[in-house]
């Protein structure tokens, strides 16, 4: 390498700080999200697929449960959601 | 109108007590009746880097137990005529501390006239914590530049909008300040250390100070000394423009860039 690259290369950073907050943005917005939710969400959802399971028969990961806190309207949205197996469609 | 600050972190170990001792003692020398209160129930360490550590009798939870009454509890600085501190019992457990009991040691010393009540908190996020951080008006929220330190701050900063007497009665949101203490422009520069804009990208919190990595503070520590009554050194420096800006003055921010060494300073010395 001639003499005057060597000293236009530009040296590589070797600094750690931006895998830090790399690291700490994923952190922090994840548990921003997971504070929002109330801490009785995944008891309740339990519940939930025990009452329909009196019923029908379902996996609990057919129940899904999602909390959304709309925070510019003054209302959250609690969002059930059940997936029935296709022998259970009423006709 | 007096106004109670709390100085909160979560994480242990980033300044919380030098930070509160640098405050109060600042706030008062402007000349407004301060108190710094010693939430660390168990672990109390404010009346050593007070230097006031031989002259304590009682202490809150006394006070809040009906023990003793308030003045027999502060502690008066002898060297800042407006300045008192409350230290924490070294013998009882945190649950000694009861939201009535803090609500009247404030509601009293905001009776006996003082202006600024400073609320040290310990770290964590238990009782003794979240009665420290409950009837503040203002938090200043203590980060070293560093992943754990900055995560805990955005949880306690979480916290204060959510699990304090002004969060709870819907009033005003507590006025959240962030104080950078350990910073170190050097490493900064070289990219190894998270930078004011890092931090501040990621708690979004008005800044309040930055406090430089100094052996001044230390120093401090050992002589029992609040490190702001060291006016040479750029942390005592640091912290009064700190102070200045909680009571409204505008300052620049200082000791916040890396000064490369010219060719001239290297060989010389400078």
């Amino acid at each position: 390498m001639g003499l005057l690259q060597y000293f236009r290369q530009e040296k590589p950073k070797k600094g750690s700080a931006k895998l830090a907050k790399d690291r700490l943005q994923i952190i922090v917005a994840h548990e921003h999200s997971s504070a929002a939710k109330p801490a009785y969400l995944p008891e309740m959802q339990k519940e939930i697929v025990a009452v329909i399971r009196k019923y029908m028969e379902i996996s609990s990961n057919d129940v899904k449960c999602e909390f959304t806190d709309k925070g510019d309207e003054d209302m959250s949205v609690l969002e059930v959601n059940v997936a029935l197996p296709k022998q259970h469609t009423p006709y | 109108m007096a106004k109670v600050i709390v100085v909160t972190s979560g994480k242990g170990g980033v300044g919380k007590t030098t930070s509160s001792a640098a405050i109060g003692t600042g706030l008062a020398m402007s000349g407004a009746k301060t108190v710094i209160i010693d939430f660390d129930i168990g672990l109390r360490n404010l009346d050593l880097i007070m230097g006031c550590e031989r002259r304590v009798v009682y202490d809150l939870i006394n006070v809040i137990n009906g023990e003793a009454n308030l003045q027999q509890a502060l502690v008066k600085d002898k060297r800042i005529s407006d300045l008192f501190i409350m230290p924490a019992s070294q013998t009882r457990n945190k649950d000694a501390l009861t939201k009535e009991g803090v609500e009247k040691v404030i509601h009293d010393l905001k009776a006996d006239g003082f202006e600024y009540i400073i609320c040290d908190s310990p770290a964590g996020i238990e009782q003794g914590a979240m009665m420290a951080l409950y009837f503040a008006d203002e938090a200043v929220v203590t980060t070293n530049p560093e992943v754990s330190s900055v995560r805990d701050s955005d949880r306690i900063t979480g916290m204060l909008s959510s699990k304090s007497y002004r969060s709870e009665q819907q009033l005003t949101p507590v006025k959240v300040h962030l104080l950078i203490t350990r910073y170190c422009p050097e490493r900064v520069e070289k990219e190894e250390m998270l930078s004011i804009d890092d931090i501040d990208d990621l708690l979004g919190i008005d800044l309040l100070g930055v406090i430089p990595e100094s052996q001044d503070v230390l120093n401090a520590s050992n002589l029992g000394e609040p490190v702001i009554l060291n006016q040479d050194c750029d942390a005592g420096k640091a912290y009064q423009d700190a102070v200045d800006r909680l009571m409204g003055i505008e300052r620049d921010l200082r000791f916040v860039t890396y000064e490369k060494k010219g060719f001239l300073s290297r060989i010389f010395g400078g």
